[in-house]
Order: C-alpha cells, then structure tokens, then sequence
C-alpha cells in the first residue's frame, strides 16, 4: 500500500461509528411504523376490513348461525386472526421492497446487522395488529361482544393473539425474501389468509363435511381460536392452549430458519 | 488506501473479474472506465464488502475487505447505481436514519441532517416523501446518505447515470467539492467526459481486465482528438475518421475523403468512449476510418 499522501491537507475525516447495539432494531421498527402510517391502503384496510367483517358476520350472517344472537360471542376471535392475517402479508411486499430496491445494500454496507431490517418489519406489523385486533374487539363490544375473561384471562388471550402475529408475520417476511418481484410476495402469501376460513373461527367444525374435518381441526387456526375464545370467555382450555404454542413456537422457528437462509443467499456475500 | 491484489471473480460460469491489480493513494479521485459489463460495479461491490473475491485481497486503509469488514465498513461510504433512498420517508426522515444508524445522536443527528439538506440544495424539499423526487433530487438524497458520515474512502457507482445535463453538472460540482475535502474517492462511469472531468487517474477495464491506466489526459492523447463524422443526406452515418486534435491531422482526415462524398455533410464529435476501447484493445493503429 502506498503511505505517500499526496493531495490530502484536509482536516481529516471521521470515521462512522458502530451505533449502539439496540439502535438498528429501534431505528427499523421506528421506519417500519413510519412506512405503515404512510401507506394509507394498507392503513385504511387495518381499520376498514376488521370492522366491515364484523359487522357482516354478526348482522348477515349471524342470524343463520346462531338465531339466540350471541354469534358475535363466537366469531370475535375469528375475525381478530383473519384481520392479522391481511395486515401481516403486507410484511412480504415492504420486505420484498427492500432486498429489491438497492436499499438493502446500503445497510449492507454499513456496520449493523443486515437482519435488523426485518426485525424492524417483523415488530412494527406486531404493534400495527394489534392496534387492528383493540379495532375488532372495540366494535365488538359496541355490538354485543360480552367477553367474561377476568384481567389475566384477557392478558393471555393477547398474549396468544400477539405470538399468532409475531408467527404469521415471520412467515410473511421469509415469502418476502423468496419472492422475486413485490408482486409475487404479495400472491404467494395468499394461500394463508384462507386458513381462518377452514377453523373453528367461523363455524363448529362439526358442521363442516367429513372429509374436510381432520383439515380443520389439524391446522394452526384451530386451537389458537379454541384457546383465544376459552380465555375471552372466562373458560380457558389448556388443551387447545399448548397446542397452539407449539403451532406457534414451529413456525417461528420454521421461518427464522428459512428467512435466514434466503436472507444469507440474498443478502449476504455472493 | 485502496489496494486491489490479483483480484478474480465469477458468478457462476461468467468469469467477471480477471486478476485486478490496483491502487488509489489517499486523497486521490479515481475514475473506474468501462463499459456495461466490464466488472466496475463487481470491484466496487468486492470493496465495500457486499461481495467476496474468489481469489486475490482487497485492503481498505490496510484492513482487509473479508476479514475486517465491519472495520472496513466503519470507513466507507457508498452511492450505489440504484438509489438507495426509502421513498416512502421524507429526504429528512431518511438522513436522520442514517445519522442514527452511523452512531449521531441526539442534536448531532439534527444538525447534521440540517447541514446536508443545506449543502444538496434539498432544504425546500426537506419534508416531502422522495417517492415525488425527481431524478436529480433523487441522486443528491442518495448522496448526501452516504455523506452522514465524512468517510476518507467514497464510493461512486455511475454517480450521474441517467441523470439530466443539470443535475449531472450539479452532481460534478458536489464531487469535486469532496476532491477538494482530501477524500480518496473510487467512481465508475461509462462517459468519458466524467472521468475526465473528475477524475486524477484513469483506469480502463473490459472484460474483467484493466487495460490502460493513465492521467485523463494521457488518455485521451491515446486516443486521439475528435472525430470527423461523415452524413449522408439521411444523416446516417457514411463515414467516421479519428483525428489527433491537431489542424494538420483534421486536414489529413478531409483528405481521405474524395470527391463522390462533397455533397455530403461533415460534423465533429468528441471521441466517445468506443473510441477509446477502439484505440486501446487494438495494437497500436494509425488513425483508421470506421469501426
């Protein structure tokens, strides 16, 4: 290497610090709640979607379902994870965006972990849907929502709802990273956003056809909405509780495992 | 400051890089000539650490690009070709996350982002979302994130591809602005003019190899003056004649035109970057006419 300086007489410049070992992640989920409130659609559908749904299914179709009245007891915790659901996907495209666009690789460039990006996604959709699921249980309960949970029980059922997030939305960023275009994350995820449909969400799923049953009752919705309705209605069922968490628990690390190596082969030295 | 060694590269079955040698002193600015494909955007990408040779070193100060990265990372700063600014985030909110992500904080992280959007002219446009940036704006976000910090090493990849003439001449003025601050910049282009303009040193690369290596001028002494550039009455081209830059050889290049072309029309065009690759992957060739 050549010592000689020649032209240099400027005072010299700085060097860029590492920022503090929280600071990227703060930073990401900070950029990611902006990106949120900016996109106005996506804003407009946390809101607009979980409080249509609720009103369909408690006045159009409730009265099919259950003529006592009380459907809308059964259908909150339906609707909480369909609506968690939409707002997770959108993870995929704002992930998708970002390995697509170069932005990446000025982070890339830069000494923080690349990873801190999809944290930032990851938490700032947790945080935006849950803001949706007060939404559904707030028009809920303005339409005869009369959940029994004592403090605790309503702690839990957030707890679960919350973790249901963090999983679904951990899947979305991995199909964010798989996808090739902003266009393909937003499709691929969409098989997903069925799920509730195929539960115990909607309908008992002794009512479905037989062959459909084993489906319904083997998939993650399932238990999470047994458990989710057990705690709201003051009547927990452990059962259906412990087999969430490790429906939950699966996919988390499904998708952490998965993301992080599209993440290393995209993003990481070719 | 830069220090490439023997430098080999492939993606797959296209071998990008060759065995790249080179070394920018500190405080020097250069320009990386080349056209598509030619590996530019491959040795930048190998130092500032987003892709690792197959074979060969790459110093940055002394670290090693592999080894030390987040060390390298600490003193780099870098503009890529694509602009690497959050469109959905306003010119200011987007410095102030670099500011924080470069380890400013509190008022410095203010005040820096203030003196940015002073120096790229962006202070008018401070609070719209780049997503409505034009072009030019864009560039000079771009630029500006990567200045959050003064690093000594900077990293221009076609800083002023796609770019308008003003915008271009602005971006010039800003990076000769940093030639003037003691920073050692790496800038890749396909114009000459740029490099040129800009640039101390010139180093030509096709096909993954360097090829000429020289002040702008000695280049450009290589590859001669401008170019008679023969019409027909369609103004396509019949005819195109380098020339020494010297009335004699302007002269001479007339002269090799006969009679059956006087109706025709004559224009002069500086040589373009063809005419160099022309002049310098040939052997050494008298003024020839065409391509």
């Amino acid at each position: 290497m050549s010592t000689t300086a020649t032209t240099s007489a400027s005072p010299a410049p700085a060097l860029r610090a590492r920022p503090g070992r929280l600071v990227p992640a703060r930073v990401f989920i900070g950029r990611g709640l902006l990106h949120t409130i900016r996109n106005g659609e996506a804003l407009l559908m946390a809101i607009l979607l979980p409080t249509l749904l609720m009103l369909v299914f408690t006045y159009v179709f409730g009265g099919a379902m259950d003529p006592s009245g009380n459907y809308v007891d059964y259908v909150v915790p339906g609707i909480i994870l369909t609506c968690a659901g939409f707002g997770a996907s959108y993870t995929a495209v704002a992930v998708n965006v970002d390995m697509t666009t170069g932005i990446i690789d000025r982070f890339r460039t830069m000494p923080i972990p690349g990873t801190a990006v999809l944290v930032g996604h990851i938490v700032a959709s947790v945080i935006k849907n849950l803001v949706a699921t007060s939404i559904v249980i707030g028009v809920g309960l303005a339409i005869g929502f009369r959940p029994t949970a004592s403090p605790l029980e309503w702690l839990a059922a957030f707890g679960m709802i919350a973790l249901w997030i963090t999983a679904i939305t951990s899947i979305f960023a991995a199909i964010g990273l798989a996808a090739g275009s902003p266009d393909g994350a937003s499709g691929y995820g969409f098989i997903l956003l069925f799920l509730p449909y195929l539960s115990s969400g909607f309908v008992p799923i002794a009512t479905m056809p037989e062959w459909l049953q084993p489906v319904a009752r083997h998939q993650p919705i399932t238990p999470l909405i047994e458990s989710i309705r057990g705690f709201l209605m003051g009547a927990p069922d452990t059962g259906s509780t412990w087999v969430a968490l490790a429906w939950c628990a699966a996919i988390i690390v499904v998708a952490m495992v998965w993301g992080g190596w599209l993440f290393r082969r995209k993003a990481g030295r070719r | 400051m830069i220090e490439i060694d023997g430098v080999h590269k492939r993606f797959g079955r296209k071998e990008v890089l060759r065995g790249v040698d080179l070394t920018v002193r500190r405080g020097e600015i250069l320009a990386l000539l080349g056209p598509n494909g030619a590996g530019k955007t491959t040795i930048v990408n190998i130092l500032t650490t987003l892709v690792r040779p197959d074979a060969g070193t790459a110093r940055i100060d002394g670290l090693d690009v592999v080894r030390d990265a987040r060390e390298v990372q600490r003193r780099i700063a870098v503009t890529g070709q694509s602009s690497a600014v959050d469109g959905a985030l306003t010119a200011e909110e987007n410095l102030r996350m670099l500011a924080r992500l470069s380890g400013l904080r509190g008022a410095r992280v203010r005040t820096r982002t203030a003196e940015l959007l002073e120096r790229f002219d962006l202070t008018a446009n401070a609070r719209e979302r780049v997503s409505g940036f034009s072009g030019g704006m864009r560039r000079r976000l771009d630029l500006a994130l990567s200045l959050v910090v003064d690093s000594p090493v900077v990293f221009l990849d076609e800083p002023t591809t796609g770019l308008d003439t003003r915008s271009r001449q602005e971006l010039w003025a800003i990076i000769g602005e940093l030639a003037g601050r003691g920073t050692t910049v790496l800038l890749t282009t396909q114009y000459l003019e740029e490099a040129d303009r800009l640039a101390d040193r010139v180093l030509v690369l096709d096909g993954g190899r360097i090829v000429a290596d020289g002040a702008p001028a000695a280049l450009k002494a290589k590859v001669g003056g401008d170019v008679v550039t023969l019409l027909d009455d369609d103004e396509q081209i019949v005819r195109e004649i380098p020339t020494d830059g010297s009335l004699a050889g302007l002269r001479r290049a007339l002269d090799t035109l006969d009679d059956a072309h006087a109706d025709g029309r004559v224009a002069l065009r500086a040589p373009s970057l063809d005419d160099v690759f022309l002049a310098l992957t040939t052997t050494p060739a008298p003024a020839q006419e065409n391509r």
